[in-house]
């Protein structure tokens, strides 16, 4: 593998700039003329607007603008959209409601934008804001999905009836009712997932440019993926034509799924760009980001899971709500449907599933994708039912999970899915060792001589990353293909430039990427740079979630590392009068085969370049493009086992054991993957004790809108992890590679939540499991 | 934060002065409540007087039993003092558990028991330590000093400029944080001193800290955690919010209770 190259623990480039404060984020932008935005956002949760006045505001200190939606709507500016259709069992279109960029007639949740103030300085901007005169009148709200489907609940888009966007199903419902029907034991559960804020560190961000002159945009912007930014904006929002339109999101603080979308306000700076004559920037302040960053999960479901005598799972049926805030956001619909129910055949053979899914209005933040989506939502449902049904059956979490394995690939589920390659045996196996499971008794009892009360739980996930084919996606409703794009270009002098659609928001793909340069050419990985996030840049591409990066984003990359090596191949043989079949490269060299004959790697660059001496036909240069569309997606898997000590005195939970074995296939960087493990771990141990979202029920205000309320996990509130790995190798792709970004935090939340209630012995438990409930739960 | 005028006083007779001159001025001290609220438009004073570069306000000083700590001395320099650790062990443990390290170098326990915020953790001590609150204008004993939730005896322009009190023979303090916030869901400091025993309680009573009575009677015959046993808190004196039922505080007021008596032996 080299030192640098596949496989090796190399130190993340990127970091001395991250950790010496000297990234550029979209905040750090600076243009000559550049003035700030605030916004007038909604204080209720539902009312309409009967009149907004700005003259005070606009006759305020430093006030250049002060806009407002109907000069938007004038000025043609499109709603905004969600990107996937999903179609109603009855064969319906997804109930869309219209998401104005800033709201006109009505609002539909605390923080809707109102209107812009574009001021010299931002303190005058939120002065500006502030006395903006917004005449409300407040209707009835509704915040929990069950609520708002309830006769009589307030109906927040008059399209979408009962406030229902779609009631979708998968699978074989009479299949799986029959299985229950005569099934020997059916486990049912009632299992809410908890609605979470997703609190990337930088806050969003946007900077718009108009340049009159060239009649042209620039919007920096804190996005995962500016290529699909830039397309949205201009095919629906119709801000301006792709050509015309330069997206660039440069250093971006993490995403966690909330920074795919296009949200109101960079259309609105670049709007108000060329409206008021001045570059607009805006930065979110903590507040805005708790109350308009879209919100992940918030799934409330109905489970029954059936057994034959031998435990053997026959069937499965769900049945689920799930809330998707106020207005659609860019890729809402696809998460309760394609990510989540096709999940739910989980690591198991279960011959008959069927899920359906309601997707609901509420009077709260747009819900969309977060770290898993929908895959960690699949796999608390599954994973807290098969524990429960262990319980109930009186037989080992470990052993009924064996018994029902899928252990045949590749395995067709009832769901869609097409598992490629795995081994859950071997992951559970290795949990199970490194967890000392079957020394667990002792420690429980030690335990309780210290007055703790001990419990342990396990995890068996299995999800789904690098969602593809385009084709596949396309007619499951997906607006968009997921391939992704790749261009290599190999300097005059030998190194060595990728261009990549992926986009790294923490990811470490500066160091990655360039392992597989390292690892092919032989060439120092400082010798090669890694450019993205910039439309101008590079050539179309699809940007970075689901853990797509690796498995679609670097099979790109090694498909244009393909084609380069075969034109350096045969410029090498040309020059050294050799087969092309001959012709190897190794450390830097590229050499005929068992000989001394060799060229550097940077010669066989430069006469690309000079083309003195090219082979008959050949044109000069050595840069290629790729772009790389799966042909499945990848499933990694694995078994967590974690270990808590509940305080009875207070209901406090301590993890005091964190197992992870994780399936990833083939590695790249294994100090990256163990941190993106770690960091997903932390993410699920967030969720399942401690982070709740909670609005009034009455009012719709968030009470959870800041850090002395929502509670973020820190250094003491998460164990060191143990984590290790196990191989199948992917077979779709070229790597063999799955993705490992979200993992641990679709497999860690259920680990908790049955250790806890294992512990406890009380099983009626939700997340988060805050000392409170814990307490409670004992009691009860 | 809306726009304000900053004032450095030099001496607390200058602070008083220029507060008297302004227009809704706030005093500052450590501002680790005052600033965030003022950051997030919740507060918007046109003048803040800055206290912390009054010297007369700082530093802590034990003679024999008797302990005298200035208004301005911050939480870390409370945590930290070699001579109030010799002599009340307590109170440098509650002081070391506050905030994080950036809040105990910025935060004083002046500015901490002016604002009273009912989960705040040294109120709990003052009236525990039965401690004498000395002010611009005079001496307050802690008993009268703390009026309810974020209401305190001192009048607009007084300031805090000193706590003194006499070291307990044995105190500790035991709080059990608020899971976001890390304030006090429930604090309980015990001190047992010539005047008996005290007991009190900060993040969990609906009318801001207090002292528990009964507690003080239990322990003042047995001063062991099992004395306490036989009592119980009275939900309905209890806050309740997001992150505590009545009954859950109520819980941990006697749980923290238990443990403080067993940490101060």
């Amino acid at each position: 593998m080299g030192i640098e190259g596949i496989g090796a623990r190399v130190a993340r480039k990127e970091d001395k700039r991250f950790i010496t404060g000297k990234g550029r984020y979209t905040d750090d932008m600076v243009v000559p003329g550049m003035k700030h935005a605030a916004f007038v956002r909604s204080p209720h949760a539902h009312a309409t607007i009967k009149g907004i006045d700005t003259a005070a505001a606009a006759s305020m200190p430093g006030v250049i603008a002060v806009l407002t939606g109907d000069e938007l709507a004038n000025d043609g500016i499109g709603s905004l959209i969600c990107g996937w259709m999903i179609h109603s069992k009855d064969g319906s279109p997804m109930n869309m409601g219209d998401w104005r960029p800033l709201a006109q007639s009505k609002v539909r949740y605390v923080g809707d934008a109102v209107a812009i103030v574009v001021a010299d300085t931002k303190g005058q901007a939120r002065d500006a804001a502030e006395a903006v005169n917004v005449t409300y009148e407040e209707l009835p709200a509704v915040t929990e999905a069950v609520d708002a489907l309830k006769d009589g609940a307030p109906l927040i888009h008059d399209n979408a009836p009962g406030n229902l966007i779609y009631d979708w199903e998968i699978g074989d419902g009479a299949a799986a009712d029959a299985a229950i029907a005569s099934a020997a034991h059916v486990t049912r559960m009632q299992i809410v997932n908890n609605r979470l804020v997703p609190n990337a560190m930088e806050p969003r961000a946007t900077l718009g440019v108009y340049d009159e002159a060239e009649d042209h945009y620039t919007c920096w912007t804190t996005s995962q993926n500016p290529h699909v930014a830039r397309l949205v904006m201009s095919a629906f929002y119709s801000v301006a034509p792709e050509n015309k339109l330069r997206v660039i999101a440069p250093d971006v603080g993490g995403g966690f799924g909330s920074k795919i979308y296009i949200y109101p306000e960079e259309i609105v700076c670049l709007w108000a760009s060329k409206k008021s004559g001045v570059p607009v920037k805006w930065v979110a302040d903590r507040t805005e980001s708790f109350l308009t960053d879209a919100h992940g999960r918030d799934h409330v479901t109905t489970v029954e899971l059936a057994f034959d005598a031998n435990n053997r799972m026959t069937g499965l049926k769900v049945d689920t709500i799930a809330n998707l805030g106020a207005y659609m956001s860019l890729f809402s619909s696809s998460v309760p449907t394609y990510l989540y129910a096709t999940l739910l055949s989980g690591q198991y053979t279960i011959p008959a599933i069927h899920c359906n899914v309601r997707t609901v209005y509420t009077n709260t933040a747009p819900v969309d994708a977060y770290r898993g989506a929908g895959r960690p939502e699949a796999t608390y449902l599954l994973e807290r039912t098969v524990e429960t049904a262990a319980r109930e059956l009186g037989v080992s979490p470990a052993e009924l999970r064996r018994t029902n394995f899928i252990r045949e690939f590749p395995y067709q589920t009832p769901v869609i899915m097409n598992y490629d390659a795995g081994d859950y045996e071997a992951s559970l196996d290795a949990a199970m060792a490194a967890a000392d499971w079957s020394g667990f008794a002792a420690r429980k009892a030690e335990a309780e001589s210290r007055g703790k009360k001990r419990g342990i739980g396990m995890s068996c996930y299995i999800e789904a990353c690098g969602i593809a084919p385009s084709q596949a996606v396309g007619s499951l409703g997906a607006g968009v293909g997921l391939w992704e794009s790749a261009e290599v270009r190999v300097n005059a002098v030998g190194t060595v430039e990728i261009l990549t659609g992926s986009h790294s928001h923490g990811q470490g793909h500066e160091t990655t990427f360039a392992q597989l340069v390292a690892d092919r050419f032989g060439v120092p990985i400082d010798s090669v740079s890694v450019v993205h996030g910039d439309t101008d840049k590079v050539q179309m591409g699809m940007g970075t979630y689901g853990s797509r990066s690796g498995a679609v984003g670097m099979s790109a990359i090694v498909k244009a590392l393909d084609k380069v090596e075969v034109k350096a191949k045969a410029i090498a043989a040309h020059l050294l009068e050799a087969d092309e079949s001959d012709i190897v490269i190794e450390n830097g060299q590229v050499k005929v085969a068992g000989t001394d004959k060799a060229l550097g790697w940077h010669e066989v660059a430069l006469n690309a370049y000079t083309a003195h001496n090219l082979p008959a036909g050949m044109e000069p240069g050595l840069k290629e493009g790729a772009f790389y569309d799966p042909s499945n997606f990848t499933f990694p898997a694995g078994c967590y086992v974690c270990e808590v000590e509940v305080d009875p005195d207070t209901g406090k939970t301590e993890i005091v054991q964190f197992v992870a074995a994780d399936d990833f296939g083939n590695i790249i960087n294994p100090m990256i993957v163990e941190g993106q493990v770690h960091g997903g771990i932390g993410q699920g141990i967030g969720q399942a004790l401690l982070e709740g979202t909670a609005y009034d029920r009455e009012t719709g205000q968030l009470l959870t809108a800041s850090y002395m309320d929502y509670t973020m996990p820190r250094a003491d509130d998460v164990p060191s992890y143990q984590v290790s790995h196990t191989v199948t190798a992917c077979p779709s792709n070229p790597l063999g590679i799955k993705g490992c970004g979200e993992a641990g935090a679709i497999g860690s939340p259920p680990a908790v939540m049955n250790a806890i209630t294992d512990a406890i012995g009380n099983n009626n438990l939700t997340m988060p499991a805050t000392p409170q409930k814990v307490w409670a739960a004992m009691r009860a | 934060m809306y726009e304000t005028t900053y004032h450095r006083a030099g001496s607390v007779e200058e602070a008083v002065k220029l507060m008297g001159e302004a227009d809704g001025g706030k005093f500052v001290a450590g501002g680790q409540t005052l600033i965030p609220t003022m950051k997030q438009r919740l507060a918007a004073p046109d003048s803040l007087i800055d206290l912390r570069h009054i010297a007369d306000l700082k530093g802590i000083s034990v003679d024999g039993a008797n302990v005298r700590i200035g208004a301005g001395t911050t939480h870390y320099d409370v945590a930290n003092s070699a001579d109030l650790k010799a002599v009340c062990p307590g109170l440098c443990s509650l002081a070391s558990h506050i905030g994080d390290p950036q809040v105990r170098h910025m935060g004083t326990i002046g500015g901490s028991i002016s604002n009273n915020d009912p989960a705040a953790d040294y109120p709990s001590a003052m009236l525990a330590l039965g401690a004498t609150i000395h002010t611009s204008k005079r001496d307050i004993a802690a008993d009268d000093f703390f009026t309810g939730m974020f209401e305190t005896a001192l009048d607009e322009d007084e300031i805090v400029t000193a706590v003194s009190f006499t070291a307990p023979d044995a105190c500790a303090y035991s709080k059990f944080p608020n899971p976001a916030s890390r304030y006090a869901m429930a604090g309980v400091f015990v001190a047992k001193g010539g005047n008996g025993v005290r007991v009190g309680v900060t993040g969990a009573g609906n009318d801001g800290v207090y002292r528990w009575s009964d507690a003080e009677a239990a322990l003042s015959s047995d001063f062991s955690a099992g004395a306490l046993d036989g009592l119980s808190v009275d939900a309905g004196d209890m806050m309740e919010d997001l992150h505590g039922t009545a009954d859950y505080r109520a819980n941990l007021v006697k749980v923290m209770a238990k443990r403080a008596v067993a940490s101060a032996g």
